[in-house]
């Protein structure tokens, strides 16, 4: 079941379309990667998502119903990009506080609060004040309080930006343990090397438009190009290369990247080696990065649309 | 509704517990305190005594001027003024007055020598003694009967009255209260305008309003950080109630009646000391405390609601760069400024249509209003007006209210670019 529903969005601002007919659904527990370069139109759709801003058109199902910003925002937490905390409030008050806001009673709020600090260790920032904290340290607090509430559905907007990477793995296993409990999440990012290896589904996003919809190895078979790498025990002289099913890409030291001929198939590279004794040591196929799919989309689409003037993005 | 309460309860705590809160709430009934009881001490403690040397060639004055508050007169006739003049601190006088010999018709050439500048109190005193010496000894030569003298004068004093019911009305009195209850508000208006804007760009720029807004409404947090900080004001004025009637009442345990009369009156004249305490009771019972007390509550409301949502959207419109807010703020201090102005006119003369339009106008109603209510309800100020401007207010604050939250809630989320006030003009049309 799709936790999350959206058909037709578009939200217009008076200079330029910053979501314009933007259709998705998220399934319930998946980890969804909403990517695109900046000014795509990703934080006015996530504000959106979030009841902060009203859709000029279209329509957001949440849970099956009819999103209702007023009820439903206590099932989302929202980490947006730019982190804010209240510098000046102790950080246990603050969690507090932000979790009451999230309809929390204050006996649940206080035992959660106790749940997480213990589990992050940070019992003892309790009583500090929240600029005494480093950044890294703020960011923790900022992700406690996002998931406090147990959202069903949870928006993490760069989450792992100003964290060192024995934080980010932190934060990186809660993100998949709360996905094998249920929670639906959707990652805002333009890091592509995060999104290989947390998201389930992504979507690419570009000036408003939706150009890129699917799952990561779904998206990886659509682009590939047919390149394999090829490990040989020896070296063959150019001579013995010459061949109808692929031409040669790369050569490294005791391998090739080739690129396979459309009407071949893996089978006939292979037998190609066999036939003329050389041997083959490992054999595997190059599938093309989100990072790359990402880069080549976004500039054919910034090439069809170039009579259309780049606009900024508030 | 549990939300903007939580709201509410944040921005009320926060600023309470703060160490400068505390001191502000202490130091003003202090300060008021300072001001009535460090003159009782120094009128009484005072060991000081100035003792100022007199060389009367003349004659005519010898112990007749008379020595008040500390200032003492020797009279030294037979001293040579110029040795005086050089040694007079040595032999621990204060300063030389000198009295030479002079023409009842025109007297000249009365002198006083000191070190320092003579304090205008000296100065003042000594000159009226001088010339009622001389106006003395004038009506001696012409023959003029001092009781008679006494007699012819006159100082009659018109009580005002006013209303039916011929309560003595003091002009004095009403002008006073109108002025201070006038410039109170004022000050609210400003001080607390911008606590809440303040408060507002603190929560933008710290980022902290995007979270916040994922959880509750834009007008939610706006209308708790305004009614929160409005709160704190009015727990202000309670402590300070209490404390400056308590420090009223406590003052006469510490100080003999003497000691307060003597400070309240630079000749203790037990005759006087009662009119004035006579007086005091008139000025007290002159003013309507249980009409002005509970309006200037209102007036403080009101004013503060209708102004406060105005700071909270320019506060909204702030960015990292924080001297742009300076120049956005003008729009809502001007009339702020425009108000106490025709405030100050008004106490002079509360039934100009100046004072009228701008007592019901409600840019200007709370602070112009308060200035004319002691003169009188409903002689001064009819029903109606008072009705017509406390409806206006209401009005008012609802269109500012609603005014505000729409460029609140745009603004809010709104970085990286100057915000004109021309664009926010724009967002109250707008959808969000």
């Amino acid at each position: 079941m799709n936790l999350l529903e959206v058909k037709h969005l578009k939200k217009h601002y008076e200079t330029h379309k910053a979501v314009d007919d933007v259709s998705f659904g998220i399934e319930q527990g998946s980890i969804f990667g909403l990517l695109g370069p900046n000014g795509a139109g990703k934080t006015t759709l996530l504000r959106m998502i979030t009841g902060i801003f009203y859709p000029d058109e279209g329509q957001i199902l949440f849970n099956g119903q009819k999103f209702d910003p007023e009820n439903d925002v206590q099932h989302i937490g929202y980490m947006p990009e730019e982190r804010g905390l209240y510098k000046k409030m102790m950080v246990g008050e603050q969690t507090l506080y932000l979790a009451q806001l999230k309809g929390l009673s204050r006996k649940d709020a206080v035992q959660k609060i106790k749940f997480w600090f213990d589990k992050f260790d940070i019992n003892s920032w309790y009583n500090k004040r929240v600029d005494e904290l480093s950044k890294g340290m703020q960011q923790k607090v900022q992700f406690i309080s996002t998931i406090i509430h147990q959202p069903k559905l949870l928006i993490l907007d760069e989450p792992f930006s100003g964290l060192d990477p024995i934080n980010s793995n932190l934060i990186k296993q809660e993100i998949f343990n709360l996905s094998q409990q249920g929670t639906t999440i959707i990652f805002s990012t333009h890091r592509m090397e995060q999104v290989e290896e947390i998201c389930d589904h992504i979507m690419l996003l570009n000036k408003g438009h939706k150009i890129l919809d699917g799952s990561v190895a779904q998206i990886q078979q659509d682009f590939k190009q047919g390149l394999f790498k090829v490990g040989l025990g020896t070296m063959p002289n150019p001579a013995q290369m010459a061949t109808y099913h692929f031409n040669i890409v790369q050569t490294h030291d005791k391998a090739f990247t080739v690129k396979m001929n459309e009407d071949s198939t893996t089978n006939d590279i292979l037998l190609h080696f066999i036939r003329q004794d050389i041997p083959v040591t490992y054999f595997e196929e190059i599938l093309p990065s989100i990072n790359e799919v990402f880069i080549t989309q976004v500039q054919q689409t910034e090439n069809s649309n170039a009579n259309v003037a780049a606009l900024p993005l508030a | 509704m549990e939300k903007i309460w939580l709201i509410i309860k944040r921005e009320f705590f926060t600023r309470v517990r703060k160490k400068s809160f505390l001191i502000t709430t202490l130091l003003v009934p202090l300060a008021f305190a300072a001001m009535i009881i460090v003159p009782i001490i120094l009128s009484t403690t005072s060991t000081e005594h100035k003792r100022i040397a007199v060389v009367d060639k003349s004659g005519l004055f010898e112990n007749k001027i008379p020595d008040s508050k500390g200032v003492y007169f020797k009279y030294l006739q037979h001293q040579n003024i110029d040795s005086l003049k050089l040694h007079y601190s040595e032999l621990g006088y204060e300063g030389v007055l000198y009295l030479p010999e002079f023409d009842i018709n025109r007297p000249s050439g009365f002198e006083f020598y000191s070190s320092g500048q003579a304090s205008v109190n000296i100065e003042s005193s000594i000159n009226k003694d001088i010339n009622s010496v001389i106006e003395k000894k004038r009506m001696e030569m012409r023959g003029i009967d001092q009781s008679k003298m006494d007699e012819i004068r006159s100082d009659v004093e018109v009580i005002f009255k006013n209303g039916k019911d011929e309560k003595k009305g003091n002009s004095w009195v009403a002008y006073g209260v109108g002025y201070g209850s006038g410039f109170i508000i004022y000050f609210i208006l400003l001080l607390f305008g911008t606590s809440v804007m303040r408060g507002v760009m603190e929560e933008k720029v710290s980022r902290i309003a995007e979270v916040m807004i994922s959880s509750v409404k834009p007008f939610q947090l706006m209308m708790g950080k305004i009614i929160g900080i409005a709160a704190v004001g009015l727990l202000q004025f309670f402590i300070w109630g209490i404390l400056v009637t308590g420090i009223y009442m406590l003052v006469p345990l510490f100080f003999s009646p003497e000691s307060m009369q003597a400070a309240a009156t630079t000749q203790a004249d037990p005759q006087q000391t009662a009119e004035i305490i006579h007086r005091m009771r008139d000025v007290v019972g002159s003013i309507n405390w249980a009409l002005l007390v509970p309006c200037f509550l209102l007036y403080f409301l009101g004013g503060y609601l209708f102004y406060s949502s105005l700071y909270a959207a320019i506060g909204s419109l702030a960015n990292e760069d924080a001297s742009d807010i300076q120049q956005l703020t003008i729009p809502v201090t001007v009339p702020i400024i425009i108000g106490i102005m025709i405030m100050m006119k008004a106490v002079q003369d509360p039934g100009s249509p100046l004072a009228v339009w701008g007592s019901i106008i409600p840019f200007t109603s709370p602070m112009v209003m308060m200035a004319r209510l002691p003169y009188g309800v409903p002689g001064t100020v009819p029903y109606w007006q008072l009705i017509l401007s406390f409806v206006c207010l209401i009005g008012g604050f609802m269109g500012t209210t609603w005014v505000a939250g729409r460029i609140y809630r745009t603004g809010i989320l709104m970085y990286g670019k100057k915000i004109t006030l021309k664009e926010a003009m724009k967002w109250v049309v707008r959808k969000p």
